[in-house]
Formats: structure tokens, sequence, C-alpha cells
């Protein structure tokens, strides 16, 4: 579902068309208390518009207040439509993944064919090449693998076996090859696709704290205009009884007055930015499962990261032979060639490689018969090679010490140095012996992946802590913080150790992010305000967090702040933008509208005539909308800097800009309405 | 212009000495009148380390605030039966709507006065019934600010200190020796302070004339210090007994702001970031000092219509020539900042522009300096509104002080804006409205306890000195400086009538208590919340740039709900005066 799609697709821009319609339904619009009035304001212009029909009225004039008020809720339901219009796309693909599905339900040793529909929690289900996995579960017996592009859009298959943290398979996908035996670990209805679903239709999308608290302050605005305008009335009244001239403005104009007022233009936008905002973190394949955890997203000030994968690559590589005393590094490099020729891990492909380029040794013919691969145990925590009698082993210095002394060697206290001296470089150092013979370190260098040092510099200016978890020692690990340029590490971490960093965190006051997706996971995953699982995680993580990362890749961590912290600027650039819209709007009505009462205000005065004015300022309230979809659907324009600077800037581009703007804007429509004799 | 710079700077120079005195009172290191302070302890039956929760602490305000003005009321309409009155004043001269919006007025640190005093109060009205207020409801405003600066500075707490305990302390250490020094230099630049009836003497014309005399010097320090303004005579600061030299008027516009500055300073302190408490500072300074040079700019200029006639053009109406232009447009800008509401000139008589300052000052809801307290926390209630709408823009949900905005704190502070925008639009749309069922009974002033006679103005809008926009002016002058709880008057309106004395007690009321009651709401719950330590990535609240939004977002909510009010008031009568009218 990955696929980025332009903002502006006809059939998209077709079906929200008609939604702004349906949704002028009042019971949907209730529940935005800005558009509510709006609409309101519409019903009792239209039913001037209609008495001034009737009784030959200025019906010109009510007639196109009411339309432009309607207009008004018609553009901000339609941008609410467009923001939801790529999700619903999404969701009706992704009800094709659930066409009616046939599960082999295993009862004793038989199998039985039921619809997916009516396998409940426990059932077990076997699921064979070519089969669709029915239910979300657990793979308790076998090994196969799935494609899952149905739902990660990722076409590659990956593997999934029982035990472990790669057991969690999800229904909807489909089996490639081999048999696995699945524990089903969800009711029906309840499944990760149709949460999927749920999530990207929006169907039970629930208002953010941030959202409510700011529709709080848009209606209380809505209030103050008001009263501002019900008692416009008699202050009129009075002004007009002690000049002795011109007339109260008409119910309609007070209608209009307070619909140009009152906070629309974020009013009518609020709900898109926030739809568009889940929707932006779902093209980047990552599934939120509420609004809220966007949100937090932005506010996060701790980023706990994995090494591996997020900060390095995901391999350690070979970069250097250290011999020991006597040893020339050519014989080092052929050894450790030699006992990495059967490792199939990427350590020992790097040796291989770098023996050839540095000192390009060749594999050798090797006799089948003289030669025997010793593997990797966790017993000798060593592998190697016995060839033509000889003994050649490589592994952690201490195991390997122990592999010389039972041979009558001893280790150089140089070799020890030496492998110390790699350690706090941030690598790793393989000790290689031949029988009781030390030949040296090699060094595994732990690779930081490119343009990551600047990443977490920006990080760092817009106050976001990043925090390297690792595995490894706390010499390694300090060596490779300082080269990635994290904040802070967490060293031979242990599940309970991230989950009593972030309590730790938490307790400061900072909201924290991040990754997981071993069982073992999951508390810290339910602790942190923004937890990513992978989605190659177990199921227990995934439920823990409250976000799955569909496409497994840790570094979206950053992205999805950065979603976050983009969703919370738009809203508040567009609150601000609308606040300081009014003021404009203020002096295009106010003065116009008691020109008649006192001549004296013709000098604040820049537009045509009354009606005009009142016309012109309705007519830019409600295409200002319209022309900020894109800006809600895209989010505005964001790059990691300091708050000061942020906020130095958006004040001058949303609350300076948006005193200004409206002005000319006003007068071209006040012009064009005179000139085309519509007021 | 000089003397605005120059009152500025001493300003500057107090305000830090004046905020490290304020915390040391109120974080209770300061022990030296201990032997008052722990016999009042236990006569109220507190403990100086109790801890309120805001519900606690706000029934502590307002049953002090009912008890005092009930209080108030029933001293007011027997003051006929009470000692020190020599000239024998009633109940006649004090009717139930009198007293109810007298004393809706002081127990509001308003001061509004619908009465004369000269020819209503007794003495001991004045120093009982009225002064006591002048002290109390001071230490009320003190108090709920420093219970909303303990909120905010607080971490994961429930309470917000003692009331009683910040009453009395504010009154000990705080008015009680400022008061006691300020006295003695008010009677050493000439203010009276006997308790012999008003003399009468004959005057160099011969004409007889009664001088009235008091104990003006006690009131006048705390009127001015207590922010509340409410004038031992009828003239208020302008009269020679209240203010008698440039020395005194100096002095008296120091002491109006010196403590709502000092508080700003002790915000910075107790929050742990004295610039925070700068930021406020700035912001009121730049709204204060704005307003004095435009107000100063409009008086100096004067009206263009006298040119014709070779007549100084400065505008010297209602001005007292001991104070000149300067000194009468900066007392007038001072007092309607801080909801202190003494005059020292006619602000009716300002030129349109002049005249609109001090209206947009307390428009603002009185937050430049603002009343004793009352300011701080009016001001503080903004910067959660500015940090909410313009901290999205920041890319996190917005806080205050490491302490995140919720829908809590906005709808609190929302209330606080409605019911000032509620009061004010409202009432003075009652008050433009020209017919009125029943106008004798409830719109006549009574002259004959005066010894004059009966006055009936028919509709509300018939209280106004003036006709046309400047009449609206004065209409919408009245319910704003009520509601702000400022108290000052246009002075171009007669309110001693009974819809008038009702309407703007309530409107006093509701300007107090619905911005107290919703600053203590926040106050408990921000005490409640963690804070998150300051990174590059929070809303900076102690720069320039805060202090700019801040003044950007009081000036744009004060325009929003009041600029068609304004526009059919002051700003058509300044366009009416230089269009030639």
């Amino acid at each position: 579902m990955a696929k980025s799609t332009s903002l502006f697709q006809p059939e998209l821009v077709k079906r929200a068309l008609k939604d702004a319609f349906v949704k002028l339904n009042p019971k949907l619009v209730a529940k935005n208390p800005v558009m509510f009035v709006v609409l309101a304001g519409s019903v009792v212009t239209t039913f001037f518009f209609i008495r001034d029909l009737v009784n030959h009225g200025d019906a010109l004039f009510s007639g196109q207040l009411a339309i432009w008020l309607w207009f008004t809720v018609v553009f901000a339901n339609f941008a609410e439509a467009m923001a939801e219009g790529r999700g619903k796309a999404q969701a009706d693909s992704l009800r094709k993944a659930r066409t009616t599905m046939v599960a082999r339900r295993l009862v004793g040793n038989k199998e039985e064919s039921v619809p997916a529909p009516a396998l409940a929690k426990g059932d077990l289900v076997v699921c064979e090449a070519g089969d669709a996995i029915p239910a979300d579960g657990e793979v308790i017996e076998g090994i196969a693998s799935v494609d899952e592009s149905a739902i990660t859009g990722e076409s590659a298959p990956v593997i999934r076996e029982s035990g472990g943290d790669r057991s969690a398979v999800t229904g909807g996908t489909k089996v490639l090859s081999d048999r696995i035996v699945i524990r089903v670990t969800q009711d029906p209805g309840n499944s990760f696709l149709d949460r999927m679903i749920a999530l990207v239709e929006g169907a039970k999308r629930q208002k953010t704290p941030n959202e409510i608290a700011l529709s709080i302050l848009l209606s209380g605005l809505t209030l103050v205009f008001l009263f501002a305008t019900v008692t416009l009335l008699p202050f009129a009244q009075y002004a007009i009884d002690q000049a002795g001239k011109g007339s109260v403005p008409s119910i309609p104009v007070l209608a209009a007055l307070l619909v140009c007022l009152i906070p629309t233009t974020i009013g009518g936008l609020l709900s898109a930015i926030g739809i568009a905002g889940m929707d932006r973190v779902m093209q980047r394949n990552v599934l939120a499962m509420s609004g809220r955890a966007v949100e937090a997203a932005g506010d996060v000030s701790t980023l706990l990261l994995d090494k591996t994968g997020t900060i390095t690559l995901g391999n350690r590589q070979a970069s250097a032979f250290h011999p020991a005393p006597g040893v020339e590094e050519h014989e080092l490099a052929e050894a450790a060639q030699l006992s990495s020729l059967a490792d199939e891990t990427p350590e020992g492909r790097s040796i291989v490689v770098l023996a050839k380029e540095l000192f390009n040794v060749r594999e050798h013919d090797m006799d089948h018969h003289q030669t025997e691969f010793v593997p990797f145990t966790a017993q000798t925590r060593m592998s190697g090679i016995n060839y033509g009698g000889r003994q050649i082993r490589k592994g952690a210095t201490e195991s390997v010490r122990q592999f010389v002394e039972d041979n009558g060697g001893r280790v150089p206290d140089a070799v020890i140095e030496a492998a110390q001296r790699v350690a706090k470089e941030g690598s790793t150092p393989l000790v290689v012996a031949d029988g009781p013979r030390i030949l040296g370190v090699v060094q595994l260098k732990d690779i930081v992946k490119g343009g990551m040092k600047d990443r977490f510099q920006q990080m760092r200016e817009m106050g976001i802590k990043t925090v390297m978890i690792t595995g490894d020692n706390p010499l390694t690990a300090a060596a490779i913080a300082a080269e990635a340029g994290v904040d802070d590490f967490i060293a031979e971490a242990t599940p309970e150790m991230k989950l009593s960093y972030i309590r730790q965190e938490q307790a400061g006051g900072r909201l924290v992010a991040m990754t997981g997706d071993g069982t073992n996971d999951a508390p810290a995953l339910a602790q942190a305000d923004v937890g990513v699982a992978m989605n190659t995680g177990t199921q227990a993580a995934k439920e823990a967090g409250n976000m799955v990362d569909l496409d497994s890749n840790p570094t979206k961590l950053i992205e999805v702040v950065e979603i976050g912290k983009q969703l919370l600027m738009t809203r508040g650039a567009l609150t601000t933008f609308s606040i300081a819209n009014d003021v404009a709007k203020y002096f295009a009505i106010i003065p116009a509208m008691f020109i008649v009462t006192y001549p004296e205000l013709s000098r604040l005065n820049f537009l045509s005539n009354p009606k005009s004015a009142v016309l012109a300022a309705v007519i830019f309230n409600a295409l200002i909308i319209i022309a900020l979809i894109p800006l809600a659907l895209r989010g505005v324009a964001y790059r990691p800097m300091s708050a000061a600077k942020v906020l130095r800037r958006n004040l001058v581009l949303y609350g300076l800009v948006g005193v200004i703007i409206p002005f000319p804007f006003i007068w071209l429509i006040d012009k064009a309405l005179v000139l085309l004799h519509l007021a | 212009m000089i003397q605005i710079v120059a009152y500025f700077l001493i300003l500057l120079v107090l305000t830090k000495p004046m905020g490290i005195y304020l915390t040391k009172v109120f974080d209770g290191s300061f022990r030296w009148l201990s032997l008052v302070e722990k016999p009042l302890y236990a006569l109220l039956g507190v403990k100086k380390d109790d801890d309120q929760t805001w519900r606690q602490y706000a029934v502590g305000v307002l049953a002090f605030s009912a008890v005092s003005m009930v209080a108030t009321y029933a001293l007011l309409r027997l003051q006929g039966m009470l000692p020190l009155n020599p000239q024998g004043f009633g109940s006649s001269q004090m009717p139930a709507h009198l007293a109810f919006n007298t004393a809706a007025s002081f127990t509001t640190n308003t001061n509004w006065q619908s009465y004369v005093p000269e020819t209503t109060l007794s003495y001991f009205s004045n120093m009982v019934a009225l002064a006591i207020h002048n002290w109390a409801s001071a230490a009320v405003g003190l108090a709920v600010a420093v219970a909303l600066v303990r909120g905010l500075s607080r971490r994961s707490a429930s309470g917000l200190g003692s009331f009683w305990v910040d009453m009395v302390r504010g009154t000990l250490y705080v008015f009680l020796p400022m008061c006691l020094v300020g006295a003695f230099v008010y009677v050493a630049s000439g203010v009276p302070q006997t308790f012999e009836a008003p003399k009468s003497i004959m005057t160099l014309e011969g004409v007889k004339q009664t001088i009235a005399l008091g104990p003006v010097a006690s009131q006048e320090i705390i009127k001015q210090l207590g922010t509340n303004g409410g004038g031992f005579f009828n003239a208020n600061s302008a009269h020679p007994f209240e203010n008698p030299t440039p020395f005194a008027d100096i002095f008296t516009k120091l002491l109006i702001f010196v403590i709502p500055a000092g508080l700003t300073y002790m915000f910075g302190r107790m929050v742990g970031n004295v610039r925070q408490g700068w930021a406020v500072f700035a912001a009121m300074s730049l709204l204060f000092l704005t307003g004095a040079m435009v107000c100063n700019s409009a008086e100096q200029a004067g009206n263009p219509a006298f040119a014709k006639y070779g007549v100084e053009r400065a505008n010297m109406e209602g001005k007292e020539t001991r104070f000149g232009i300067a000194g009468s447009a900066l007392f007038a800008t001072i007092t309607t900042d801080a909801s202190c509401g003494a005059v020292n000139s006619m602000h009716d008589s300002f030129t349109p522009l002049g005249g609109l300052v001090p209206l947009f000052n307390i428009l603002t809801g009185e937050v430049i300096f603002g009343g004793v307290g009352a300011g701080l926390y009016g001001m503080l209630i903004f910067a959660i509104l500015a940090v909410f709408i313009a901290g999205l823009m920041v890319g996190r949900t917005p806080e205050y002080l490491g302490k995140k905005i919720g829908r809590f704190e906005v709808q609190m502070a929302m209330v606080a804006v409605l019911a000032m925008a509620a009061s004010i639009l409202f009432m003075s749309a009652i008050g433009s409205v020209k017919q009125f069922p029943k106008e004798a009974a409830i719109n006549t002033l009574q002259g004959s306890v005066y010894g004059g006679a009966d006055t009936g103005y028919g509709p509300m809008t018939g209280n106004t000195n003036n006709p046309g926009a400047h009449g609206f002016s004065e209409i919408l002058y009245a319910f704003t400086s009520a509601t702000g709880n400022n108290g000052s008057a246009f002075a171009g309106i007669t309110a001693n009538t009974p819809i008038y004395n009702y309407m703007l007690g309530f409107a006093m009321m509701i300007g107090r208590f619905f911005v107290i009651l919703p600053v203590l709401a926040i106050a408990g719950n921000m005490a409640r919340k963690k804070i998150a330590p300051a990174s590059a990535g929070t809303f900076p609240t102690d720069s320039a740039t805060f202090s700019f939004l801040l003044v950007g977002v009081v000036l744009i909510v004060g325009a929003l709900t009041f600029f068609p009010a304004l526009a059919l008031g002051p700003v058509v009568e300044h366009l009416q005066m230089t269009g030639g009218r």
C-alpha cells in the first residue's frame, strides 16, 4: 500500500466532492461547533433570501450571501473528505485481501474446512504453499516463506517460523512455500487487517487531546464573536439614533459578519489536518493506532534507537589485521581467511573479502578428506577449520585464550592489548590462533550509516535527545556512540534496562519514543509514549506499541517524529493565520457597514460600498479554505531547527502575513463584484 | 516624553528589589513580624505551613469576599448610627442600590465611586467600611497571583499554599510597612491627616467656602499602593489635598505600579528563571509605553478645531496646571493600565484618541502591570493563551514553563475571556438601548438627599453628559471600567441611579470572580503536572519574541472582541474631530 500518490487525483476529488455534500447532514456538522454556526448562518440567510424573493427585496445580495455561506460549509467538508479519500481508497484495497477465505482447522489430527470468520481464538489451522493465512496467529510448528505484500506492499517474501521473534503471522497474507501450523490469536473482526482497515478509513477516529483543547478555544472565540455581533445591533441603533441617519445592519449581514469573524479557516480544516497527518504516517508504511500517537510523536524529546540497523549497518565488517609479535600480517590474514571459509555469517564473509583485498589471498584448493570445518557453538564460542593437521580457530579473546592454553600455548600481552585497543575503537576483536600459537587479532568494525551524524545533530537542534541501545560492552558502545554522535547510550542493554530508562526519562517530564520487535520489548514498548513495533516482530510487541512499522525499518522512528511535529505545526500555523485574518476582515466590514451613519468612517474604508464589502469578506473567507487545503493536507514546510527559530519564522509567515494578506484579496474581490454588477 | 521615560527608568530600577522582597514574603522567609503573625494564625485557626487545594483556596477567597462585602453593605447602610460622623450622614444618602454598588466596588478592588464622598460618607464609613477593603481586596489579589505562580512553579503538587496565610503575610509584610512609610511621605508633601470636621473659611473674594478635610494621607497611600483608586474626595487625585505637588504626583504613579511590576520579578524567581519574569515585564512595558506615548501625543496635539481661533491647541481641558499634559496623560495611562482608577484629570475631556488609550487599556483586561496581583494573573492567562495559539507552530503540543496546556486550562482561560466580553458588551448594549419600561423607577438620581432636586433620566442613554459617539464612549467606558475592576470613570455619566448602580455592581463582581475562579482552577491543575525540562525544541517563553507575541495576543483578543464597539465610539469621535466637526 506504500504508493505515494499525488494529492489531487481526479477520482479522489470526485469522491470527495460527493462526500462534501453528504457531510452537510447537520448531525455530522454538529461535531464541529465552528462549522455548525456557519451552517446555521447559511440556513438563516437562505430564509431571508427566500423572503426577499417573495417581497421583492434585494434578493441578489441575500442570495449571494446565502450561496457563499453554504460554500463555506461545503468547502470545509470537501477538505475533510479529501483528507479521508486516500485512506478510504486504501481501505477498499485491503478489503479485497479479506475476501472470503477458507481455513483448514485442525481438530485432533483431522483437518476440516471452515470459513475464516468462524475461527476462534486458540484454534489451530494448517497452511501450506498457496494458502492464504485465514487469521492472525502464531506459528507453532514449521517454517514457511510468506508473502505479506497485501499488508506491507513489500513483494519480497519473509520467513515465519515457530518459536523466537519471527513467529507472528497476519491474516490475509499468503504462504508461498512449506507448511506451518498456526494458533489463532485473535477473534474474527478484531484482526490486524480489520483494525488496519478501520484505521486507514478513519472510522473510529477520535479527536486527539490537543485537537479537543483547540476546539474548545475555537468554540470560545466563536462565542466571543457571537457576543460582538449580537451587541452590534443595539450599538448600531444607538449610533443611528444619535446621528439621525443610516440603518441597522440586517440579520443576513450580521450572520455574514459573524461567519467572517469566527475562525472558519482553522475550524474547517482542523479535522483534515489531523487525518492528513495520520495519512502521511501511513504513506511511510507505518500504521499508527491512534492520532494521539502521532501527536505524541511531535512531543517526543528522547529517542531510544537500536544500534543495529538504525545507527550502524546491520553487520560488522573486518577492517584490519593486527598480527601478534613475530607473526607476518600476511600469515594472520591467510589463517583468518581459512577459518572463515565455511563461515557464512556476514562477518565471516567480510574477513575473506578483506584478506583477498589486502594480500590477494586466494581460496585454497582443499582436499576435502583432510578438511574439517568447526562451526560456531554456544559452548566453544569459536569457529574454525581443521586443515592439514592445523587447528585454526577464531573467536572472542577469552575463548581463544582457553583454547591456546589447553594446547600448551600462551597469549602474548601485546595481543591482549591489541584486542583492548580494538574494543576501545568501537570494534569487535576476534583473536585468531593456530593450535598453541596466537596469530593476532582481526578487527571487526561497526559501520555507522552515512548521514546519521547530521541527522542526530538536527535532532539535537530540535531539542531531541538520541539514545543508542546496544548489547555491546560499554567500551565498544561508547566508541560507536561517539562516532555516530548520539547523546547517550545504554550498553549491554536488557529489556529491564530499557524499561527503567524510559521510566526515568518520563519521571523527568520527557516523552520517549522507541522501536522494538521481540516479546521482551513489549513492556518497554507499552511504557514508551511512542512505541513503534516492527511488523516482523512478535504479536506481543505489536500489541504493546502504538504504531506498527510495516517495513520493519527502525530508522523510521525519526521520520515519525518529524511527521508528528509537522502535524502540530500545521495546526498552529493555520490557527494563527485564521485569527490574524480576522483583523483584516473587521477593517473591511465595520467601516463600510456604518459609513452612512458616520460618514467620517470613509477614511478607514477601502471598499466600494457596504454590500460589496460584506460580500467580498465572505467570499474571501470561503475561498481561503479552498486555497489552504493543499497546505492542510501536505503540512507546512518543515525543516529541522530550533524552536526559537521556527517560532520567529512561522510567526512572521502566518501571523504577520495573515494580518496583511486579506486586504489586497478582499479589495480585488470587491472591485470584481462591482465590475460584474453583483454588488 | 522625558517624564515618561524617567518614570519608566525609576520603575525598572525598583522592580527587582520589590520582586525579591515579595518572594521572601511569600516563601515565608521573612520572620520579623512573627510576634503579630502567630496570634493572627491562632485566631484564624490556621498553621503557617497549611497547603490548600485550589478548591479550598477558592472557597477561602469567596468566603472572605462575601463576608466582607455583606459587612460593608451593612456598615454603609447603618452609618447614621455609627461614630465618627461629624456631618451626620445617614442611610438616606446611602440607599440600598448605592450601598450595594459601593460594597461590590470596594470588595472587588474596583473602587468605582457612584457616590460623592464629601456629601455621602461619614469618616467612619470611609476609614472602616471602605478603607479595610483597600487593604483586603488588594491582599486578595496578591494572594491569588501568588497561588497561580505557585501552581506554575510546583511539580506534581496538590496544593497552592494557604489563602489565609498569604492574606496575613501580604498585609503584614507588604502593605503595612509600605503604607506607614508612604503615609509620612504624603503628609510631608502636604496631604492632611485629621479627624476634624470640614472648615468654613472666607476666601479672598469674600465668599464663604467649606474646605473638606479628614484622614486623607492614610487612605491615599493604600488607595495607590493597592491599586484601589477610591479617593477621599470626589475630585480624586486631582484634588490638591490628595495629590498636592508634582513630587506627590510622581510618587503616586510609582506607588501604583511598584507592586505589579515587582510581581513579575517574583514570578520569574519563583519559577526558577528570572528571564521568564522579565519577558512578562517587557510585554507589559511595551504596552504601557506605547499607550503613554499615544495618549500624550494625542493630548499635546489637541483639537485641530481650536486652531482657527488662535487658541493653544494642546488639550488642557479637565487637566490640573500643576501636572500639565504629560503628567496627566501619563497618570491616565498608568491608572487604567493598573486597574487603579485614581484620576488626576478628567478622562472625559481627553481627545478621542487620548481617551481611547485609557479605555483600551481597561479592555485588555487590566493586564498592563494591572491591579495588585490581578495584573499578573491576568497576563499569565494571556500567556497561556498565547502559548496555546502560537505554541503549536514549533511542532510540540503547547506548554508553558514546562507544563502542558490541556483542554482544562484552555476552557478556564476562555471562561475568563468570555465573562469579561459578555459583561462589557451586553451591559453596554443594555445601556445604549433607547427605551426602557418603568424608567422613572429605575433610573432616577435622588438629588433631594443632597439638597437638590431629583433628576429622572429616562433611558439609560440619558445619563450621558454628551450626545453622539462620545455618549456611547461614556457608556462603554463605565461598564468596561467596572468589569475590568478599574473604577476610573470617564466622569461623563451619572451613575448614581438604581439601574446603573446594580448593573455596574454586578459587572464588577463578574469581572473579579469570573477571573479569579478560573485562575485558581488553572493554578490547581497546573500544580499537579510534571515539568518537562526546557530544550532547544521547547517554545521559548523567556525571549523577546515571546514578549512581542504576548503583546500581539493581548491586543488582538482585545481588538477582536471590542472592535465594533470601539469603532462606533472613540474611533468615530477621533475621525469626526480630525475631520473638523
